[in-house]
């Protein structure tokens, strides 16, 4: 019996129970819907959860804890001698002398690695996959696998049996309780909130999970690099030896170079997007007829829905290779990895947010405010300058900050157009390289987990995250400070 | 009922010149008609209230006189509004002249998110009325004793106006208004959203700036226009169904609509 099959029945069981619950309220009520506290759909729902919700929790729980427990049950049946037999086999020589004084404690006297090794070996086994097990094991570890195979089908008749007294159990109890006092509708509500908050608590869970590993993964970089050297450092050049003799890569990790060519791309994008965006959100929302607003919104709104490898894309094929040109018609010598392309290519991604969000806080000052104005003789722009935008103002900042933090933490862009040489400059016309992009290119391909090299991305990410928090919660405070005002 | 012939007697008693003269005025909102025909004439320094049931029209009809509603997209004006003789539906005209000439003053009252100062010297500084520092503070405290707000804001100028309480807000806008030395003042129910005291304290202002100004004003309390207004007019689902003296309005009102609303059968 499988685990799908098993949530399948469970499902058709609360489907049972809805219809069993309506029709037990309407029976109840004698007829009469009226002489019932809630509706008799109420009913039935109330069934049908407590019939589906516990008995899918137990299915959770038991996939989360099926494979240690059986693990543990297997191993714990094997003899001393099963592991023995084992050990010869696949223990280097060392690892053996060590593993036999205690031996006869069973499997917990393996190492964790090997107590892997072994649980592999069974596994692919009980598989049926010997080929890749070294035909002296297989003598020793067959009862073990024997054992697995059985466990894992009575595992899951277990579940199965376990699901189904559980799923009926509620339903005999809920169905005893349907009377017409019976407040099913308040049951049903509590249970729904129940479920919202648990929905939420794994958003907010998950985002503390997040925050918390990479908190516990810098804290293990900061003890191979100095915080002060990755804060303060002027080089970054994450290669390091892997072993004693290689030469020329003793590592550099200060991240000040990613984090000015970070702050220069970002620049040049809201030297493009501020100015754009807020002049087309005042356009938009101040002097566009009804059908060019319909119109123009949408379309702006499609340009951000274009995935930024696209805006990628544009970067290298056109704007590079355009101020490349330029720049050779002024004989200035440019990359075709810019800052400046992929900063005006940014740009361009961030105008659609920057105008969506300004338009929405202009269109917030109150009409009163521009019928004043006018009331008193001001032209429309006179309007605009002098009443609108100062009353938009904070909400306008607002939006300019979350511009930037989204700027910040953009990557394709910056990977196709802007480079990967970490130089510290601030020259527009110059390779960069961002904190996003080195990231990026440190996971590429295989890595092992406890190089400095490979921690640092880690502790990237933590300043990077905080510094994008810290540019929200400004934002957010500005943008709901200039709200209560006006409602 | 031609609310031309009403009008007529009126005309007579009072001795002032006109000062604006509506003629067969329609406002059209898309094509629903929300004014029919309105003739009424407006004379220098005196109140004129405009009293009448909710979508009567009356401040649509407030709004036609400095073109308030030329900011709503779908609506039309048809007819004469003449100020000074002059039709100030002309396209010749300039409406930023024309509302530097007809102020206005809201229902909610709405000061700039701006220092109490700024707020009053925003039309004089848009028109070039003064330059120098000491001429806005000149305007500044005539605009701000006119509205009798001087004494309560006099310490705090530079503070946002938005901080003042509802009334001494509306009489900011009052100042704001008056800042500009229009002609005309236009109110569209300045005290629905003030408490009586506050009210009381507009009302007496209004008495007082009629001396200098002509004004018009919306109300829905009949008290107020009974209070401060010469002339009353009486709106009804877009018509203007009855004006003339207040005390004949509401002692002797000529039209059975009238005399219903103003005993308070409906409305």
């Amino acid at each position: 019996m499988s685990v799908t099959l098993t949530v399948a029945v469970l499902l058709f069981l609360s489907l049972a129970g809805f219809w069993l619950g309506r029709n037990r309220a309407v029976a109840v009520a004698g007829g009469r819907i009226a002489n019932l506290h809630s509706v008799p759909t109420y009913y039935g729902t109330y069934m049908a959860l407590w019939a589906g919700l516990p008995a899918l929790v137990l299915i959770l729980a038991w996939m989360a804890l099926r494979g240690t427990v059986m693990d543990w049950m297997v191993l714990s049946a094997m003899s001393p001698e099963q592991l023995e037999a084992w050990a010869r086999v696949m223990l280097a020589p060392a690892e053996l002398e060590a593993l036999l004084p205690t031996i006869a404690d069973g499997a917990s006297a393996l190492t964790q690695t090997h107590r892997q090794l072994l649980l592999i070996n069974i596994g692919n086994l009980a598989a049926g996959q010997a080929l890749y097990v070294n035909p002296g094991v297989i003598d020793a570890i067959t009862p073990a696998a024997g054992h697995l195979s059985q466990l894992r089908g009575l595992a899951d008749w277990t579940l199965f049996g376990a699901v189904m007294a559980l799923a009926g159990g509620t339903l005999a109890f809920t169905w005893s309780k349907i009377g017409p006092e019976f407040r099913a509708r308040n049951n049903v509500e509590r249970i729904v909130t129940a479920l919202l908050v648990l929905c939420s608590t794994i958003a907010v869970l998950t985002t503390v999970g997040i925050v918390l590993s990479l908190l516990f993964e810098s804290i293990r970089f900061f003890t191979k690099v100095p915080v002060t050297e990755f804060l303060f450092g002027l080089q970054w050049s994450p290669q390091t030896a892997i072993r004693a003799d290689q030469v020329g890569s003793s590592g550099a990790f200060g991240a000040v170079p990613l984090f000015t060519g970070t702050l220069l791309i970002a620049t040049i994008a809201m030297i493009v997007a501020a100015p754009v965006g807020l002049m087309s959100a005042i356009y938009l929302s101040e002097y566009a007829p009804k059908r060019v607003r319909g119109l123009v919104k949408p379309i702006l709104e499609i340009l951000a829905g274009v995935p930024t490898v696209v805006y990628g894309f544009f970067a290298i094929l056109t704007v590079a290779p355009f101020i490349r040109d330029l720049g050779a018609f002024f004989g200035i010598p440019i990359s075709s990895q810019s800052a400046l392309a992929a900063g005006v290519v940014m740009g361009v991604m961030i105008v659609p947010f920057v105008s969506s969000l300004a338009d929405d806080v202009i269109n917030a000052v109150p009409q009163s405010l521009r019928d004043g104005s006018y009331g008193l003789g001001a032209t429309k722009s006179e309007t605009i300058r002098q009443v609108v935008m100062p009353a938009a103002l904070p909400g306008i900042v607002g939006a300019m900050l979350l511009a930037v933090s989204r700027a910040i933490g953009e990557t394709m862009i910056v990977v196709m157009a802007a480079g990967l040489q970490a130089s510290l400059t601030l020259n527009p016309l110059a390779s960069v390289t961002t904190v996003t992009v080195q990231i990026k290119s440190i996971l590429v391909g295989d890595q092992e987990f406890d190089s400095a090299k490979t921690l640092s991305v880690f502790a990237l990410g933590l300043v990077l995250f905080l510094v994008t928090l810290a540019l929200n919660v400004i934002a957010l405070r500005i943008v709901q400070k200039y709200r209560e005002k006006y409602d | 009922m031609d609310s031309m012939t009403l009008n007529k007697p009126v005309q007579a008693a009072v001795t002032q010149p006109v000062k604006m003269s509506a003629r067969d005025v329609k406002v059209f909102y898309g094509a629903k008609r929300a004014l029919h025909g309105v003739n009424v004439d407006l004379y220098q320094n005196e109140v004129l209230a405009m009293i009448g049931p909710s979508g009567c029209g009356k401040s649509t009809f407030l709004r036609t006189l400095n073109r308030m509603n030329d900011t709503i997209d779908i609506c039309r004006v048809e007819g004469k509004i003449l100020l000074d003789g002059q039709d100030i539906y002309d396209p010749r005209l300039d409406v930023v002249q024309l509302r530097a000439r007809v102020g206005m003053v809201f229902q909610k009252p709405n000061p700039f998110p701006k220092s109490i100062y700024e707020n009053v010297i925003y039309g004089p500084k848009l028109h070039g009325l003064a330059t120098r520092k000491d001429e806005f503070d000149a305007i500044v405290e005539t605009s701000l004793k006119r509205a009798g707000l001087w004494n309560e804001v006099k310490d705090r100028l530079h503070e946002p106006g938005t901080g003042l309480s509802g009334g001494q807000q509306q009489r900011l806008c009052i100042a704001r208004a008056v800042a500009v030395s229009p002609e005309v003042i236009l109110m569209d129910e300045p005290c629905s959203a003030l408490d009586p005291i506050a009210t009381a304290h507009i009302e007496e202002l209004i008495d007082e700036l009629r001396e200098s100004f002509t004004i018009a004003i919306v109300t829905h309390n009949m008290q107020q226009a009974a209070r401060v207004s010469q002339r009353t007019a009486f709106f009804h689902l877009g018509d203007l169904v009855e004006v003339g003296d207040t005390e004949e309005i509401f002692t002797n009102p000529r039209d059975e609509r009238t005399q219903g609303y103003i005993t308070g059968r409906y409305g």
